[in-house]
């Protein structure tokens, strides 16, 4: 399943939530979300220990408005919005955490 | 593939709505087919057309007008949260109709894929 | 409707600060009504949705918790309850509107893995 977090992990729980209940599968971080893949971010050992269970993909043009598009974590993947829809494409169900 | 979009906030307040539209956009480029966008809570405001942003800046309203009338989306705009919020016939932009939550029911049952944008 | 769908909705947000709680029921029991399977889930700030005593009077906003009750009468009978949250939030069964299904964090995961739409509000 494709797991899709739009919220900043320092002010919102969603994507820890997420992180602790799926299975695994894959996890597109999406506009505020993409700060949770960024070096030196307080919630960075958390998904570092997640990706094990799960793939990380982090929406570059949303990183890039941001200004933080040099600090993405090693292990996460970028992806543009083709790259989006593949991913919603290629997993069965998609599950956006609001 | 056929996809269905569910879009569950206003323009301009959130980034919802421009998320859904890049979206739909970056699956009508790769060959995909947009069957519906469901605009429900807040998103039926992206269906107002008094919607006036300045010039400056991207109109969301007519953006997605222009994509329906160019790749047949069926945008549809919930009857009862649009009440709630004062979208009525009068001034739904052109490209939108508002019917009910069996559309999106629908949407879930007939496509592939259903992505929800909202927050 | 020939074709069936495993649907499930999943709330993560209080009731009454924002209306996405009360839609959302407006989904369910239409979904329910075109015989689709319909799951409900309950986790993070959505457990708060389930609870006893809600009284809007002084908020003058539409209690809309004993509609809980009533999606009996409309055949939605699988609602869980996330376990983790509830503890977090000083909340037992006991608290609840309704007779639920609680749930670890782990068997929830392999519930929404079995889904074949997924709808959070």
């Amino acid at each position: 399943m494709l797991h899709i977090i739009n919220r900043s992990p320092l002010s919102d729980i969603a994507l820890e939530s997420c992180l602790n209940t799926a299975v695994g599968g894959d996890v597109l971080l999406i506009e505020d979300a993409v700060y949770a893949a960024t070096a030196g971010n307080a919630f960075e050992g958390k998904l570092r220990a997640a990706m094990g269970r799960f793939k990380i993909s982090v929406l570059r043009p949303d990183l890039e408005a941001r200004g933080m598009a040099d600090r993405l974590i090693e292990g996460a993947t970028f992806v543009d919005y083709a790259g989006f829809v593949e991913l919603v494409a290629a997993n069965k169900t998609c599950q956006s955490w609001l | 593939m056929k996809f269905g979009i569910v879009v569950n906030e206003g323009p301009y307040q959130r980034q919802a709505s421009d998320s859904a539209y890049q979206f739909a956009k970056a699956a009508i480029e790769g060959g995909h087919e947009v069957w519906r966008v469901f605009f429900y809570h807040d998103g039926v405001n992206n269906a107002s057309k008094l919607t006036e942003p300045p010039q400056d800046d991207r109109n969301i309203v007519n953006r997605w007008t222009k994509m329906a009338e160019e790749h047949k989306v069926d945008l549809v705009v919930c009857v009862a949260a649009a009440m709630r919020r004062g979208i009525r016939e009068e001034n739904l932009a052109a490209g939108f109709r508002i019917s009910g939550l069996g559309q999106l029911v629908e949407c879930g049952t007939k496509c592939d894929r259903l992505i929800t944008f909202g927050d | 409707m020939s074709d069936v769908k495993k649907f499930m909705f999943v709330n993560r947000k209080a009731p009454y600060g924002t209306i996405y709680a009360l839609e959302s029921l407006e989904v369910v029991l239409i979904t329910a009504a075109f015989d689709q399977d319909v799951s409900l889930v309950f986790m993070d700030d959505g457990v708060f949705q389930m609870k006893k005593g809600q009284q809007t009077k002084g908020i003058e906003i539409k209690n809309f918790s004993p509609a809980y009750r009533a999606l009996d009468g409309y055949d939605v009978e699988k609602l869980y309850v996330d376990k983790e949250s509830m503890d977090a939030r000083g909340l037992t069964e006991d608290d609840l509107l309704v007779d639920v299904t609680v749930l670890s964090r782990a068997e929830m995961g392999a519930l929404m893995d079995e889904q074949d739409v997924i709808l959070s509000f």
